[in-house]
């Protein structure tokens, strides 16, 4: 077995024992996105030097006897959202293509403090508006499983690192299903912290009321790891949560006997496809035998959540993007007045997608409709919210499917925008609740794909859910393929 | 025809705070461009405001000193709009809930009565950078130094009658700010700017006529007058029977004129909605009710003190509390030289004379009020003269020294010396034979003539009530 294709724990004993160091297993993930990279295209930056000065850095702390973190020299790759001060951080947009941070993002700077060498900057949507890569400026990134599919987005380039073995971990960002709907559709594990667990701080933000960075694994455990590093109250973040950080690592053999789980019983599941539903339905038969309590649990408003989601998410990204005007940073369209300036600058440098949710956005908060659009999406919200209060009075923890179906095909939904966002139908509520959700491989569709199974817990219980995703873990099926054959195929079998 | 004005006053006062409103850097002002900032003021991809506690004490502050309503929980809303000075394409403000509403404040009005000014909202936002343009054409730069000094804007209901007024409420609410401590208000250098709206409407009406909003006045007596100019401009308009165009104008202080600035009064549509990334602004009651016991006493009550425990005319009090750097100033003195009158005297008066003709204010000058106590107990202890005095006062204020140092360096003890003395007084007296005749003859008053001559001999250093004595004894003697 290569490195690259072992667990980040198995990673961190070999290089603990000394048995490896960290340059050679950053090599054999460096050597792996030569092999991986021409084909699925998940990186827009690559620092392969970077990395192995980071990790040789380690390797000689590990000489030393310095006590290091179970991640020092275990390397990864960042969404290109995330600010990586002195690295260019793009948000696959043209206007920020030749962009360098002057700061570091509170996650790098953790990141840094315990070693981690970071092999490169990962695809996504421009500025995570998106569900398939297919809206980054620069090309699209494919699906590991069939090249002719999407990954999934808008973190659809660290779903596919990771799923690859290009990277045993990455990071994402998730607004409304942004690290789960890859996650599904790459067969991986992409967990949605809850809001405020992780600080926002240098993530570029797109929606700043539903944004959250979130960690890739190939395993329950891997995933916690990460989180564990990654989460904590921020001072730079004013809606960071002060509560300590569990330990999820610790905690996560822990038994969980008589807990209830309540599958989510979506009123309009039209769009479902049956195999998907089936595994559901395998799942919780599984947590049954061991143990488990499982009930059918109602979201009234599931419905209105994807309305209410795509006027208060281009509300807020209307603001956001207001700083791209060419003056400080970014790409300059030139002119010989402001207002000229102001128009080339966006109007160049912005994708069609992100135009489309400015203008819906700008609408959405105008004098004479905020009223009926923008705050009674945010009214809707609130009820959302108290649909998870009421499910989580009975339940201990959620489940349904990831993603209706298995990744579609690029270029399938590329002309319409609501097809595309229908794909997040099952991510948005949480992300409006803002409680946290993991992506749990749930099995191959019979048409060779990978897809999902989604858990929700209450606030601030991301333990709870890498509890139960270690039951799934332990009892998978042990014939069925973890990573996409090395073949990368075009064309599955439909 | 007969007008009634209808004037509303919208004032931007810096918060006086160690940090921005939203991050660590300095608020201070500094001539280098672009030196206090960093990712949060410029606006940088990823960078997120942090709340600056000190900042909303002091807007509490300035609420509560306004006699505001104090919004328990308020929030901090994003007004969207595009100019370079702005860094993030949005100013965070309070739009929705402000912190402070429903204040007033005391004035009087022209005829002398008093008058309540309501004050409709205290809010706080952020502060723009500025646009620095060049001369020669080349293009214009932004200094985002000031981008996230906080501020607050008091805004009037429009309830204010007269230009007059307008002044006289500018100078109460600076009096009132620069107490509670929230700012030193000085419009000459931005640190208070006010924007003036204004209507005409025939006496005896309800409805308010369209109003033009009046920018760029840098002092009170500018606004005082650009408010006149624009009356007068409305009545000749509303008299010839055409409608005032709402429009915002410009006052032109080197031509005493408002010139148009933009054509309509534009209708900004700013999609104010509540920012998410900052947390609402939680205010326990405790909290408001310890901040308004812990405000200082106010310009008024300190006077009608000053009038009843210390005897002051109303003439010193309203002086000495006209702002609280001076009220401070005296009441340090006071605390090591118990005599109001006399100190009142000496600040209003000599103090208040050097400052002006030094061009100093009074908090950073030399001569502090430990200095003036020092200089009044001498008097007192007869060390020296009040004329020696105030030459001191001048020699200490300039160089720095004490004026006991003064006094001793350059020679200007008193002499109450009898002998020394004497000897003068003789010397004088037989050099003005004809005033000691006229003296016999009754005609008293030539005593004072013959005191200064005895004071010119002893270049004012003599005693002038032992000059006095001696002098009287000599000749009656």
């Amino acid at each position: 077995m290569e490195l690259y294709q072992k667990t980040v724990f198995e990673l961190s004993r070999l290089m603990n024992s000394r048995e490896v160091s960290s340059v050679e297993v950053t090599q054999s993930f460096l050597d792996r996105i030569k092999e991986v990279e021409p084909h699925v295209r998940a990186f827009i930056t690559h620092t392969p030097s970077m990395a192995l000065e980071t990790a040789s850095l380690v390797d000689k702390k590990r000489l030393n006897g310095d006590n290091l973190h179970p991640l020092a020299g275990v390397p990864l790759a960042i969404k290109d959202n995330i600010s990586t001060g002195g690295l260019r951080t793009t948000c696959a947009s043209k206007i920020l293509e030749n962009y360098i941070p002057p700061y570091d993002a509170t996650v790098f700077k953790l990141i840094k403090q315990v070693g981690m060498p970071l092999l490169g900057k990962t695809n996504m949507d421009e500025f995570a508006m998106g569900s398939s890569t297919e809206n980054s400026a620069f090309f699209t990134t494919r699906n590991p499983w069939d090249l002719e599919k999407v990954p999934g987005g808008s973190s659809g380039g660290s779903a596919v690192a990771v799923s690859t073995g290009m990277a045993p971990l990455a990071l994402g960002s998730d607004t409304g299903g942004s690290i789960r709907q890859p996650a599904s559709f790459c067969g991986l594990y992409g967990l949605r912290p809850t809001y405020g667990r992780v600080s926002r701080y240098g993530l570029i933000a797109f929606a700043s009321s539903l944004d959250q960075i979130g960690p890739f694994a190939m395993n329950p455990a891997d995933c916690a790891l990460l989180l564990e590093l990654l989460a904590g109250h921020d001072p730079l973040d004013s809606t960071s949560y002060p509560g300590k950080v569990p330990g999820y690592v610790s905690s996560m053999e822990e038994r969980l006997d008589g807990m209830k789980v309540g599958v989510i019983k979506h009123s309009n599941e039209k769009g479902f496809d049956p195999e998907i539903k089936d595994a559901v339905t395998k799942i919780a038969n599984l947590l049954e035998k061991e143990g488990f309590a499982i009930d059918q649990v109602e979201m009234p408003r599931t419905d209105y959540g994807l309305g209410a989601y795509y006027l208060i998410a281009p509300s807020e990204a209307s603001s956001n993007l207001g700083r791209y005007d060419g003056v400080r940073y970014g790409f300059n369209g030139g002119g010989d007045n402001i207002e000229n300036m102001f128009s080339r600058t966006r109007g160049e440098g912005f994708g069609p997608e992100v135009k489309r949710r400015i203008m819906i956005g700008t609408y959405a908060l105008s004098a004479g409709y905020y009223d009926a659009y923008y705050l009674k999406a945010m009214k809707v919200r609130t009820l959302i919210r108290q649909d998870y209060e009421t499910a989580f009075k009975k339940f201990d923890i959620l489940i349904g499917p990831t993603t209706p179906t298995p990744a579609f095909k690029i270029g399938e939904k590329a002309d319409d925008p609501l097809e595309m966002y229908l794909s997040d139908i099952c991510n948005i509520t949480d992300a409006l609740a803002g409680v946290p959700s993991l992506s749990v491989p749930a099995g191959m569709h019979s048409n060779n794909m990978p897809f999902g199974l989604q858990f929700t817990a209450p606030p601030f219980c991301e333990g709870r859910l890498f509890n139960v995703a270690n039951y799934i873990y332990r009892n998978r099926d042990p014939l069925l393929p973890e990573r996409p054959p090395a073949s990368f195929r075009k064309g599955g079998t439909e | 025809m007969e007008y009634e004005v209808i004037i509303g006053l919208e004032v931007h006062v810096e918060l006086h705070t160690e940090s921005k409103l939203f991050c660590s850097c300095p608020n201070r002002f500094v001539q280098e461009p672009n030196i206090n900032t960093c990712p949060v003021c410029l606006g940088f991809p990823g960078a997120m405001p942090q709340m600056n506690e000190e900042a909303v004490e002091q807007a509490l502050k300035a609420s509560l000193a306004l006699n505001c309503e104090i919004a328990l929980t308020s929030y901090f809303d994003r007004k969207n709009y595009f100019y370079p000075d702005m860094p993030k394409g949005y100013q965070i403000s309070q739009y929705f809930v402000p912190i402070g509403s429903r204040g007033s404040l005391l004035i009087e009005d022209d005829l002398g009565s008093e008058k309540q000014v309501r004050i409709g909202r205290v809010h706080m936002e952020e502060d723009a950078g500025k646009l620095v343009h060049s001369i020669s054409g080349e293009g214009s730069m932004v200094d985002y130094n000031r981008a996230g000094v906080p501020l607050v804007e008091i805004v009037t209901e429009p309830n204010l009658r007269s230009p007059g007024e307008s002044r006289r409420y500018l100078e109460q609410l600076k009096s009132i700010l620069q107490y509670a401590g929230v700012s030193d208000c000085k419009m000459e250098e931005g640190s208070l700017r006010c924007d003036a709206n204004i209507s005409l409407r025939p006496a005896g009406t309800e409805t308010f006529g369209s109003k033009t909003e009046l920018k760029n006045m840098n002092s009170f007596k500018a606004v005082e007058k650009s408010l006149e100019y624009e009356i007068d401009r409305q009545k000749k308009i509303l008299d010839s029977g055409q409608e005032v165009i709402s429009q915002t104008l410009r006052w032109e202080e080197d031509r005493q004129e408002t010139i148009m600035m933009r054509g309509k009064l534009e209708a900004h549509d700013y999609r104010c909605f509540t920012d998410p990334e900052l947390a609402p602004i939680k205010l326990g009651a405790e909290k408001v009710e310890e901040a308004r016991a812990a405000l200082p006493e106010m310009a008024d009550a300190k006077a009608a003190r000053y009038g009843r425990d210390y005897g002051l005319p109303p003439y010193d009090a309203g002086v000495l509390t006209a702002s609280r750097a001076l009220a401070d100033y005296f009441e340090a003195c006071l605390a090591i030289y118990d005599n109001p009158k006399v100190v009142s005297n000496w600040v209003m008066g000599e103090l208040t004379a050097c400052l002006n003709e030094e061009g100093q204010e009074i908090e950073t000058c030399a001569f502090g009020p430990e200095k003036m106590a020092e200089l009044l107990k001498m008097i007192e202890e007869q060390v020296i003269s009040g004329k020696i005095a105030k030459e001191v006062l001048v020699k200490s204020f300039r160089g720095g020294k004490t004026p006991r140092q003064v006094v001793e360096e350059e020679g200007l003890l008193q002499i109450s010396d009898h002998g020394e003395l004497e000897a003068v007084v003789e010397k004088v007296l037989a050099e003005n034979p004809d005033s000691v005749e006229k003296y016999r003859a009754g005609a008293t008053k030539v005593i004072g003539f013959l005191v200064g001559q005895v004071m010119k001999e002893t270049k004012g250093k003599a005693n002038p009530q032992l000059v006095n004595e001696l002098l009287v004894k000599k000749i009656d003697g």
